[in-house]
């Protein structure tokens, strides 16, 4: 049926300059990818010398220059206590982009393994893992999320600890589709013949070939995870770190738009909204490199 | 059919019950003397030993389980602590709020998420596709309150034609309750179109490499009337499945969303039950989103099941 249609030559070229190409060279191709990273970066950079590139300290209190609009000397206005906003929004992005990506790494790390398990192994643990996953999926995740941050309270560990277990199965049943797919492949039978274990199976058969379907699934959770740890700072269960911190920021000051004091709370929630934005270019261009 | 729909049935009220199991024992991790939080830090543990009995807290876990369980099937949800009286009146009120707010951002993203995906798949690979994939998936990421006060700083702030809060004052009319819920639906919209619009651009483009498509077209069809009775309708099935998932998600989203908007929702009630560790208003409420969930779900499986011709006859198992 394919031989009916006309495939246009670029097409076969693309193909083939994909396989010969490497990774990096094609992602460095597409512009979204580009503007992605580029953002990315600079977020990483005020990150890790955001107080170097503060043009005020963060902390500092002006009581006689409260809830000030924009102006030359604070780009983004004072904040309720007179606190420079620009200067707090660049030295913010430390704490999230400390917490998301550890979480991140847990939840990949931990559900990559056991969706091999439950891909590779199946059987009564595979039915009954996936019955609980569904149960818990029936619940909105920022749901689960926050009952347990409540329940067992706020810290940066506790934070990692809660996100990275609650993606750990949804990792698991992406990473457990992707591998019951390489499950029919013909070198998976042909390595068990040869009478290799199911540990060395999973892990050095198996894994480096659903590693790419494990990279987007990181970048996308990745995206879930700012967007979490944005949620439970805005809900006022913001890790109270020496530094400041957009979703906290957001929830001290968001009252205060009735009375139109937009500035507080407008420019931490752009960088919230750049920062995803920034990821997803990212993660949307390295699915469509690995997996396409 | 009968019997995959009654196992349908099976599947959800044994997620029901794990997720019942789930969210009592979350109840229970919750740290907090419900009575010490009632009475207060300054009354006398003998005080507090006597209402903890008379709340049955004190009881063994199975024991508290099971009469929980049996209550919410006689639809008797317990006592909040927080508010002194039966939770399920003000867990009704909440939820008749959260329907309408949830009810109005259906409205808008039902169509408008399936008109972005169509588009999207029948220019597929072409830039306008790029730019609504890309739309979708990061406005589906952009947490609820993010989007909310960009509209509110934008509508409320500068403009100055909406409302900042979403509960309109009480006796208001239809048409000034609907202006209320404006603002606080377009976050929810926000989310949501990126996923429908995803499953409908997926299934228009299976549906346009199918066979009976490439048949209609081979026969002389109009391509507006190929797209229109063939494409369209194959194409929705996936879309009602995505649609009653993310009524689960919705909820999640209602809980930001309520508070930032000030709205009297099951999110906000949900909220403000697990901060002030109010475990019976909490559990009936967690409960009742999952039960909500469950029925979306049933409800769409249903309704697949129906309009698939393959799948009403019973062609495939």
């Amino acid at each position: 049926m394919t031989e009916l249609v006309a495939v246009p030559p670029g097409i076969v070229t693309s193909e083939a300059e994909r396989r010969e190409r490497p990774v990096w060279q094609l992602l460095l191709a597409r512009p979204a990818f580009v503007i992605g990273a580029a953002l990315l970066l600079f977020w990483i950079v005020c990150a890790i010398f955001g107080s170097d590139i503060a043009p005020h300290n963060p902390l500092a209190q002006q009581l006689l220059a409260t809830n000030k609009p924009p102006s030359a000397a604070h780009w983004f206005g004072t904040d309720q206590l007179g606190r420079d906003v620009f200067s707090r929004v660049i030295v913010g992005s430390r704490s999230i982009l400390i917490i998301a990506p550890l979480a991140t790494l847990l939840g990949v790390v931990l559900g990559t393994a056991l969706g091999l398990a439950l891909g590779y192994l199946g059987g009564v643990a595979d039915v009954l893992v996936s019955r609980v996953v569904e149960a818990v999926l029936a619940l909105p995740a920022i749901i689960v999320i926050f009952l347990f941050v409540v329940a067992l309270g706020v810290s940066t560990l506790n934070q990692i600890l809660i996100i990275g277990f609650i993606f750990m199965p949804l990792v698991a049943r992406t990473v457990r589709s992707a591998v019951q797919v390489e499950g029919q492949l013909d070198y998976v039978p042909a390595a068990r013949l040869l009478g290799e274990r199911p540990g060395r199976m999973m892990f050095v058969e198996i894994l480096p070939n659903v590693m790419p379907t494990v990279l987007v699934e990181f970048t996308v959770r990745l995206g879930y995870a700012i967007f979490a740890v944005a949620t439970l700072a805005f809900l006022g269960f913001g890790v109270q770190l020496s530094t400041p911190n957009w979703g906290t920021d957001i929830n001290a000051d968001y009252v205060l738009l009735g009375a139109g004091d937009w500035w507080e709370t407008l420019f931490p929630a752009l960088a919230i909204a750049s920062l995803i934005i920034a990821i997803n270019l990212v993660a949307d261009a390295m699915e469509q490199v690995l997996a396409g | 059919m009968a019997i995959y729909l009654l196992r349908r049935l099976g599947l959800a009220i044994v997620t029901l019950f794990l997720l019942s199991l789930i969210i009592f024992l979350a109840g229970q991790v919750l740290p907090g003397n419900p009575a010490r939080s009632i009475l207060g830090p300054l009354a006398a543990e003998s005080a507090v030993r006597a209402l903890d009995h008379q709340l049955g807290v004190d009881r063994p876990l199975l024991a508290q389980y099971w009469s929980w369980i049996t209550g919410m099937l006689h639809g008797n949800m317990g006592e909040s602590y927080q508010y002194q009286s039966p939770v399920e009146p003000l867990l009704r009120a909440a939820l008749v709020n959260s329907a309408k707010l949830g009810a109005l951002a259906l409205v808008v993203i039902v169509p408008l998420g399936i008109l972005g995906g169509v588009i999207a798949a029948l220019n597929a690979g072409r830039p306008l596709d790029r730019i609504i994939s890309l739309t979708g998936l990061s406005a589906a990421t952009v947490p609820e309150f993010v989007s909310g006060i960009v509209v509110i700083v934008i509508f409320s702030v500068v403009l100055k034609i909406l409302p900042a809060t979403a509960q309109a004052p009480a006796g208001s009319s239809f048409l000034t309750q609907l202006r209320y819920l404006i603002l606080p639906a377009v976050p929810l919209v926000f989310v949501l179109f990126g996923y429908i619009a995803r499953m409908a651009r997926a299934g228009t483009i299976e549906a346009l490499e199918s066979d009976y498509v490439r048949t209609a077209t081979l026969k002389g069809l109009k391509r507006h009337v190929v797209i229109w009775r063939h494409v369209l309708r194959n194409s929705l099935l996936p879309t009602i499945t995505v649609i009653a998932t993310q009524t689960g998600y919705l909820i999640g989203g209602l809980v930001v969303v309520e508070t930032l908007f000030n709205y009297q929702g099951i999110g906000n009630l949900i909220y403000h039950a697990a901060t002030d560790k109010d475990f019976p208003m909490l559990e009936a409420g967690v409960l009742t989103v999952g039960v909500v969930y469950m029925v979306a779900t049933v409800i769409a499986d249903v309704l697949t099941t129906l309009l698939n011709p393959r799948l009403r006859t019973g062609a495939i198992q």
